[in-house]
């Protein structure tokens, strides 16, 4: 389980998340939703240990930690998928696997990759959400996009053993590549696992998700469950509620010709 | 459906108020339960699925180009002036291409993890002045000025590589500047010390036998005196390509070079391999320095900025992208022959020096397209 309590970040002077406050339970989706900038990419950073917070506390089954790495986040069994996916192109399958946690063996001056167990990881931990027949001696820049991300999914599942942070690509996905993060954070799910979804449609939020966690300028504008919305609700939440009001009612003040719509 | 239904008619499971649209909503309860296989082939793809094919199995391996070039050069330079190919010619050959080659193999493995250093050529100068000042002029023993000049040459890389990681600039420029200070430095400051500009006489610091044992020892094979620092050159890139492929280390920096962004997000410590990077390339430098230094004892100021950029001809040549990502250690070894081949041939063919470096430019050239068509083309990777 992991709490943040009070937790804040500051890019500068300009706090990116302030004072958050959120319990993610195992077993359970939580779907963070918010416009560019409301501060969910800092979130993820600061649950995968890319960013320290500055206030506050990050619980880990009660007990405060702070992450120097990201490395020591994966370590504490908690794996991100980032927006970006991060595989570096011209290496091939397995070594972007296993990047940041290489399985080694012989005493160190001598100490090398363990090449076989690295490959043999990769297959398993592809076979596990399902994608079979990928060379783990293939360069990724030669997978297709969609292969890229089970890539990057496979691997957090693989290393997450007690929460998968998933952050959503901002570009549009295709229905194939949303039932695989789908099938990601519900097999997650089932396993027990916190699961974080940062994602931009809130369709498929209410899809999938058990809670809702809106974000709005770095704070918490809405903590709902499955119960208290509908996807409808979702949806306008997610399009700026009051803000989008604001902005049309301004619009057909200054152009009258935009009648009422 | 048929699964949802005993939950929806048990007036039991109502009763749990939220829980019941919790846990009763789960229309993707057969996806859940293990993970089934997704059709990956439905998954959008652009363009033609990859084929395997001879051209794609030659451009994985960029270290080609420097193999081919140097069958060329081998080729003209053995009907032209034969003489390149007997035992002495073959010994001044190597010679050269062992120096070339241990620049070679650090500048490439820098250039793997996405840096560049033209400092290396000055640190060459300048450890090797410094070995000789304090053993000429300063009477120390060799060994403690050695030492003396590695650790300056260390810090120098700490340097460089804080000033990167510190403030984000390009290589490029921070090295420059660096080079820049360390060689006016040193040209400027060794007639001031050593009254020359140039220092000899060093066999008689204390302990020159074993240093010379180690750094300017030669072997006579068939009428051609080979160096050591051939076998330092080898050991150079032998290691160096264990470094890269077979470790931790080398999967960092590969990573960092390809994607620095993804680097920083899966934990590798990129300032820490930075750092360690240009401390290599520090090192690789004094050793330059200290093997051109031994076997002459003698060093003098001459300008050296511009051999830093022999070692990064040499490493393109052999196949690690300017862009960092991908590289390959035999590669610029065979860059730094090609090198030297080249450069021996034109002088025993008489010609004007400046016509090789005309070729090698086109040579670089070559070698900058190829790596382009490395990167676009990349879809087998023989050494993964």
């Amino acid at each position: 389980m992991l709490e943040l309590r009070g937790l804040t970040v500051r890019h500068g002077s300009v706090p990116a998340l302030d004072r958050v406050g959120v319990t993610l339970e195992g077993g359970r989706i939580t779907c963070v939703l918010g416009e560019n900038g409301s501060g969910k990419s800092t979130l993820v950073s600061v649950l995968s240990g890319l960013r320290r917070h500055d206030e506050g506390e990050l619980l880990l089954d009660g007990v405060p930690v702070r992450f120097p790495s990201p490395r020591a986040a994966r370590a504490a069994g908690i794996a991100t998928v980032w927006q970006d996916l991060a595989v570096a192109p011209l290496l091939s399958v397995w070594r972007n696997l296993c990047l940041g946690a290489e399985p080694t063996r012989g005493a160190w001056p001598l100490r090398r990759l363990d090449v076989d167990a690295a490959r043999e990881t990769t297959v398993r931990a592809l076979e596990r959400i399902g994608v079979t027949g990928v060379d783990p001696d293939q360069p990724v820049n030669s997978l297709r996009p969609g292969l890229r991300q089970s890539l990057a999914i496979a691997r957090a599942v693989h290393y997450g053993a007690r929460a998968l942070v998933l952050d959503e690509p901002t570009e549009p996905m295709t229905i194939a590549q949303h039932t695989l993060v789908g099938q990601a954070v519900l097999g997650a799910r089932a396993q027990g696992l916190a699961v974080v979804l940062v994602t931009h449609n809130p369709r498929y939020a209410h899809l999938v998700g058990d809670r809702f966690l809106l974000l709005a300028r770095g704070q918490v504008a809405g903590d709902l469950t499955r119960a208290d919305v509908d996807s409808d609700d979702l949806t306008r939440l997610m399009a700026g509620g009051e803000e989008l009001t604001a902005l049309t009612t301004r619009l057909q003040e200054l152009h009258p010709e935009l009648g009422d719509r | 459906m048929v699964r949802r239904r005993p939950s929806a008619l048990a007036p039991a499971s109502l009763t749990r108020g939220r829980s019941w649209t919790l846990e009763s909503f789960q229309p993707e309860e057969a996806l859940l339960r293990s993970f089934a296989p997704v059709s990956v082939d439905r998954l959008p793809s652009r363009g033609t699925p990859p084929r395997r094919r001879l051209l794609d199995g030659v451009l994985a391996r960029p270290g080609l180009a420097a193999v081919l070039g140097l069958l060329v050069v081998v080729l003209l330079f053995g009907l032209r002036v034969p003489d390149l190919f007997s035992p002495a010619g073959l010994a001044a050959v190597l010679d050269s291409a062992a120096l070339l080659g241990i620049g070679g193999v650090a500048v490439g493995l820098l250039l793997v993890g996405g840096h560049f250093d033209l400092s290396i050529g000055t640190v060459t100068l300048s450890s090797a002045v410094l070995t000789a000042v304090l053993a000429g002029p300063g009477e120390w023993g060799i060994w403690p000025a050695l030492l003396t000049s590695l650790a300056a040459a260390l810090a120098v890389g700490l340097v460089n590589g804080w000033l990167v990681v510190r403030t984000g600039l390009p290589s490029f420029l921070v090295t420059l500047a660096t080079a820049l200070v360390l060689q006016g430095t040193t040209l400027s400051a060794l007639p001031l010390v050593a009254g020359a500009p140039r220092i000899s006489g060093l066999d008689a610091a204390p302990g020159w036998s074993s240093a010379s044992a180690v750094f300017g020892a030669t072997a006579e094979v068939g009428g051609g005196v080979f160096p050591v620092s051939v076998l330092w050159w080898l050991a150079a890139t032998a290691g160096a390509g264990w470094l890269l492929w077979r470790t931790r280390f080398g999967n960092e920096v590969l990573a960092m070079g390809g994607s620095r962004r993804a680097a920083r997000e899966l934990g590798v410590p990129v300032r820490r391999t930075t750092l360690v990077l240009y401390v290599l390339t520090a090192t690789a430098g004094w050793l330059i320095g200290t093997l051109a230094l031994v076997p002459a004892a003698s060093v003098g100021a001459t300008p050296t900025l511009v051999t830093a950029i022999d070692y990064v001809v040499v490493a393109v040549i052999g196949g690690c992208l300017l862009t960092g990502g991908f590289g390959s250690m035999a590669g610029a070894a065979a860059g730094a022959l090609l090198y030297a081949v080249a450069r021996e041939g034109v002088e025993l063919a008489g010609w004007d020096q400046r016509w090789s470096q005309a070729a090698l430019g086109v040579l670089l050239l070559v070698a900058l397209l190829v790596g382009g068509a490395v990167r676009g083309r990349l879809r087998a990777a023989p050494r993964s």
